[in-house]
């Protein structure tokens, strides 16, 4: 028995997809121009799809203090945060972000995703329940997996549904809710006063992953929460660094007086290497850019409202009503216009992001874009005429 | 066994959505027999729970197969609470 075989449909599927010049699973970027524009397959291609909001990849302070933290710590730590691997750069970061959360405590991880499981399978014990919205990220699902509480799901941004969920939950129970600031394929914001306020009503502690909204939402970029002034119901915010931060890594923060067990629990904190001294001085510079970023986050917001009226007025069906992130995202009728899509847009220069099931909800194709800070309105403007001409050429729209 | 009023209520919430009108048995299961995909399962499960006023917790939905086991289940788990 080949172990391969169960992967024939997923192989089938992907074969049967009408690329020709170009396959969204094989793109190599072959020299990266600015934090907007990056050589592709020999063609000058205008980036919208890459997360970096907040254009920090290029950020001076951030590149100039790895540069430092490489000649003076080396590549790599070699080892665990609570072996070898935990250096003053580590713990100067950890107190920078719980200074820009103006919480207590703060645990970095080595990614995002792994400060889900880490957080998640940690928290929910073999008696407990962990309460998630059904269009959760996968490492909002993969901590699920991992640990051993009972897990209940919700129909996606719906507080009335997650009541009626948690009403038949055993009062005294302990119980974690998930949720999301901004969910990353449509780039829709959640009704987090409503879901956390449900929430605490029936005794949840609470973690809200801004990994999609840290940087550019509220006032200071600390995210949805900071922008609905509902930070105090939340026990736990996790993020990443590989959005707005522009570099890569995990971490989550707290008030809670215990909180720091964690470190000495939580496997996917301790069974792997700890981040690079120079990933970490970066991503120390650039949230204390973000913390002050304001005329960044203002020109951010200014693009994705222009690319969205640009869009719409264009007739492209639109994921939401109206800009609420820097994730622009069209509908696109079905895989093979989908793919024809995304194929063609590339050739004319620009990428973005062609989403699919399962990592989108109720089986939608989707052209996803996310702007840049850096993004220039004239770039705005080309993509959206690129968007249209593309439109034009696969016989959409008309 | 389920009880007959658990199974037919069931049916009942798995006759609009059965689009190839397989025939409806406690041995029918959701992948090969009604191809119902993930999403379509995901909206199901949630009329069941309000139905029954219960919570099918996201851990047990794998080894639910057949419709008569997701009947059991809902019986198990109306009984307990
Ligand atoms: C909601 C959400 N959480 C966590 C992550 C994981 O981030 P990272 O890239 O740091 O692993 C992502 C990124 O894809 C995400 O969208």
């Amino acid at each position: 028995m080949d172990l391969f075989d169960k992967f024939d449909q997923v192989v089938a599927l992907r074969s049967s997809l009408p690329f020709e010049k170009a396959d969204p699973f094989k793109v190599v970027v072959d020299e990266v121009i600015s934090e907007t524009e990056a050589v592709i397959g020999g063609r000058r291609t205008i980036l919208a799809g890459t997360n970096n909001y907040m254009g920090m990849t290029f950020h001076e302070e951030s590149i100039n203090a790895a540069k430092e933290a490489l000649d003076q710590f080396g590549t790599g730590t070699t080892g665990s945060r609570v072996l070898n691997g935990t250096y003053e750069g580590h713990k100067k970061l950890e107190a920078t972000i719980a200074d820009f959360y103006g919480m207590e405590h703060c645990m970095v991880f080595s990614t995002g995703y792994q400060a889900n499981l880490g957080m998640i399978s940690a928290l929910g014990g073999k008696d407990d329940y962990v309460i998630i919205d059904a269009d959760s990220h996968a490492s909002i699902y993969d901590g699920c997996s991992m640990g051993n509480a009972t897990i209940v799901r919700f129909k996606h941004n719906d507080p009335e549904n997650l009541e009626r969920r948690l009403k038949r939950l055993p009062e005294d129970a302990g119980k974690l809710l998930v949720v999301e600031g901004i969910y990353s394929m449509l780039g829709d914001a959640a009704p987090l006063k409503e879901l956390l306020e449900v929430g605490k009503k029936y005794g949840c502690m609470t973690l809200v992953d801004e990994a999609h909204s840290m940087g550019f939402t509220g006032e200071t970029g600390r995210g949805v929460a900071e922008e609905l002034g509902v930070e105090h119901l939340s026990d736990f915010f996790v993020g990443t660094f590989s959005k707005s931060v522009g570099t890569v890594g995990g971490f989550a923060v707290s008030n809670h007086p215990k909180f720091d067990v964690l470190r000495f629990v939580s496997r996917p904190y301790i069974f792997t290497a700890s981040l690079p001294p120079s990933v970490v001085a970066s991503a120390t510079k650039s949230i204390e850019a973000i913390k002050r970023g304001s005329n960044r986050r203002a020109h951010l917001w200014e693009n994705a409202r222009q690319l969205h009226t640009g869009l719409k007025e264009a007739g492209f069906s639109m994921a939401t009503k109206t800009a609420e992130s820097p994730i622009i995202a069209v509908h696109l009728p079905d895989v093979m216009m989908g793919t024809r899509f995304w194929e063609h847009l590339l050739l004319e220069g620009v990428y973005a992001n062609m989403a699919a099931p399962p990592a989108t909800p109720s089986g939608m194709f989707l052209l996803r874009i996310s702007v840049c800070a850096q993004h220039t309105s004239e770039q705005i403007s080309e993509i959206i005429k690129r968007f249209k001409k593309t439109a034009k050429a696969v016989g959409l729209n008309s | 066994m389920a009880q007959p009023a658990t199974l037919k209520t069931i049916y009942d919430l798995i006759t609009p959505i059965n689009q190839k009108n397989a025939a409806l048995a406690p041995e029918t299961t959701f992948a090969s027999d009604l191809e119902l995909d993930s999403l379509t399962v995901m909206d199901l499960v949630a009329e069941i729970e309000d139905t029954f006023d219960i919570i099918l917790p996201l851990n047990l939905l794998p080894e639910l197969e057949t419709i008569g086991q997701v009947a059991d289940t809902v019986d198990k788990i109306v009984n307990e609470s």
